[in-house]
């Protein structure tokens, strides 16, 4: 398999990307131009979407993307609630992977309030966080076959994750919005049994990944259709703000997990690597995330085996208020690096939020990338970009 | 139970974080060279994180020598912030509420023509590091893959009635686009050079700017939150509460 590859490469690959993307648009034979409208309502856009696109025949000269069809207004929102309330509402920020969008919030107020979560709860946490991520990507391997017409692995992929969620969901009470991190710690232990489902649930995702490795990886119209297609060059990636798999698949070696400080996860105690592939092209963005779940199943696999005993909640008072400072912490959720920047002024409600979702980012690449492209690979190119309309939205 | 330690004090701590703040140590002392006075303000809280404030003439410059000279490579957020209190008085901390005994309200709802002075002491709020003069306050952060080190910028940008201008970062990080629109709709604030400065979110015909603190957020107007009832504190635990809120109460860097 490949593995990551040497500077040169990724450094050649950005030069040629770059010439490709100005030669792309042929503009002496730029005749008037179609717009297309795409969404908001479409099957590619998770959500509501909507892109306009003008076209040149086939090609996309031009591609903007129209948000605000699902804004909730979260940051505004949080400032008038209490630090346990905002936790349900960020929650539904990527809802596939919800519980990975409590975790920075809480490690954020944790580290303005100086106080760390027992190890136990460290390690469950931790385990949520992965197991969650298995069932946010499980669905994108499913999901990506659907945007190029091949509509099998989606049903596997919502056979197979529904393994998961019922473990979230006998632990948490949520299939979808566990609400299960507290500050200090989790709301409940975990149930008689658990482990043992889990690693269960586990077998049936392993077999999931080979399964799409079979179907899809291999496939010969995948290959077409994503080999050399949305080509993003490391730089450009992160110049962007991309983050998470979309990165990796640049060849960037950078993963939050591993490179971050935060204390209140244990991934530095795990035996795990850090995938990437150099061609930073739609098929590496599948190929890397595929990598992920597997290695997502390898993480839980080891934090079932270790989980220590002891208390699953710190001493925290019974109103939290937290103290005037600011803290900035992010963590590697599915889509990417997730953030928070919560400002305290020492009350029982943050004086300001910024979320920092990682599809926001990703997104924006969006009309860099679409140029010059064609219309059928739109579609994959966004797929494989992986967003969550919530995410973006917020 | 343990008085909780403020998130102000900077505590040393022990091992892999002291070699981390070295890093940040190191790059506060690059900064404070090549900005000069242009550094206003700086605030590091070890094996944490770093906060500088810049003047707004330079906020692109600093961009730009922190991506093609520090190898800040990676651009994270840009966002702005609001440092009036909320006129409304929709703090939980208040004995009472003062949307409910009809108080604190600075007008009807109108943003624009209530006159904030009266209600804004000039410059950031208690817990703001590398502090602030003006009302409003761009930040955003950037991250070096190098030395996995992040740093967040602020610069100010002027009180209510001044243009509310800064220099944009699109020539530097082109993901900043979609940042910079979002906090122009959100807060008003023009990045000057941007190439398509218009809403993201809202409608095109939308009027004010909906995460100014004086924006009402109109469901809570309505219909008072009963959060108040709901976190009346438990017999015995109040001053505990209390306390630990108290004494952090000061802690502007």
């Amino acid at each position: 398999m490949t593995a990551t590859q040497p500077n040169i490469d990724r450094r050649q690959l950005s030069y040629i990307a770059g010439q490709a993307a100005d030669a792309r648009v042929n503009v002496e034979l730029e005749a008037e131009g179609m717009t297309l409208n795409i969404g908001p309502q479409h099957p590619a856009t998770h959500g509501t979407l909507r892109i306009v696109v003008r076209l040149d025949g086939e090609q996309v000269i031009e591609a903007d993307p129209i948000m605000g069809y699902m804004h909730r207004g979260y940051e505004k929102l949080v400032e008038v609630r209490t630090y346990p309330q905002i936790n349900t509402l960020v929650n539904r920020i990527d809802w596939l992977g919800s519980f990975a969008n409590e975790v920075p919030f809480i490690l954020a107020c944790e580290q303005l309030m100086g106080i760390e979560a027992p190890p136990r709860a460290q390690w469950i946490r931790t385990l949520f966080f992965e197991l969650s991520r298995i069932a946010n990507l499980t669905l994108f391997l499913g999901d990506m076959g659907v945007q190029l017409g091949a509509v099998t692995p989606v049903f596997y992929a919502f056979r197979d994750r529904e393994h998961i969620l019922n473990q979230i969901e006998s632990a948490t009470g949520g299939r979808f919005h566990p609400n299960f991190d507290r500050i200090g710690g989790l709301k409940d232990d975990l149930p008689a049994g658990w482990v043992d489902e889990t690693r269960r649930a586990l077998g049936h995702i392993r077999k999931f990944c080979d399964v799409m490795e079979d179907l899809i990886v291999g496939n010969e119209i995948f290959e077409a259709r994503t080999r050399g297609i949305g080509v993003i060059p490391a730089d450009v990636a992160l110049s962007y703000g991309l983050s998470g798999a979309n990165v990796r698949a640049s060849g960037v070696d950078w993963d939050l997990r591993r490179d971050s400080s935060n204390s209140g996860l244990v991934y530095d105690k795990l035996d795990w690597k850090v995938w990437t592939h150099p061609d930073g092209d739609s098929f590496a963005r599948y190929w890397v995330r595929l990598q992920e779940v597997r290695e997502a199943c390898h993480m839980v696999d080891q934090l079932l085996d270790s989980i220590p005993a002891g208390p699953i909640m710190a001493k925290v008072p019974r109103i939290i208020k937290v103290p005037a400072g600011e803290a900035y912490v992010a963590t590697e959720n599915p889509l990417g690096e997730m953030g928070y920047y919560v400002v305290s002024q020492g009350g029982l409600e943050p004086f300001r939020v910024k979320i920092r979702s990682a599809s926001f980012s990703n997104m924006s690449i969006a009309p860099w990338v679409l140029k010059g492209t064609y219309v059928p690979d739109v579609i994959t190119i966004l797929a494989s970009l992986y967003f969550i309309l919530g995410d973006i939205d917020r | 139970m343990i008085p909780l330690p403020s998130a102000d004090t900077e505590t040393p701590e022990a091992g892999s974080e002291a070699a981390a703040d070295e890093g940040r140590s190191a790059l506060l002392e690059a900064l404070t060279t090549e900005l000069g006075d242009a550094l206003v303000d700086s605030h590091l809280l070890p094996g944490k994180d770093l906060w500088i404030r810049v003047a707004t003439e330079a906020w692109g410059s600093t961009a730009d020598y922190l991506r093609n000279r520090q190898r800040f490579r990676f651009f994270d957020f840009l966002s702005a912030i609001d440092w009036l209190p909320s006129p409304y008085g929709r703090s939980l901390d208040a004995a009472v509420d003062n949307i409910l005994e009809g108080k604190g309200l600075v007008g009807d709802g109108d943003d624009e023509g209530d006159d904030p002075t009266t209600h804004a002491p000039s410059g950031a709020g208690a817990g703001a590091y590398a502090g602030g003069e003006t009302r409003f306050q761009v930040f955003a952060r950037v991250y070096s893959l190098t030395t996995k080190l992040g740093v967040t910028l602020k610069t100010d940008v002027g009180n209510l009635g001044d243009p509310l201008q800064v220099g944009t970062w699109t020539g530097t990080y082109p993901g900043v686009d979609w940042h910079e629109r979002e906090a122009y709709e959100m807060f008003g604030i023009t990045f000057v050079g941007h190439p398509g400065l218009r809403k993201l979110y809202l409608p095109g015909d939308f009027e004010g700017h909906p995460m100014r603190k004086d924006f009402p957020l109109l469901a809570r107007l309505i219909k008072p939150w009963p959060g108040i009832v709901d976190v009346e504190p438990m017999p015995g635990v109040a001053d505990e509460g209390d306390a630990a809120g108290g004494d952090a109460g000061e802690g502007a860097a």
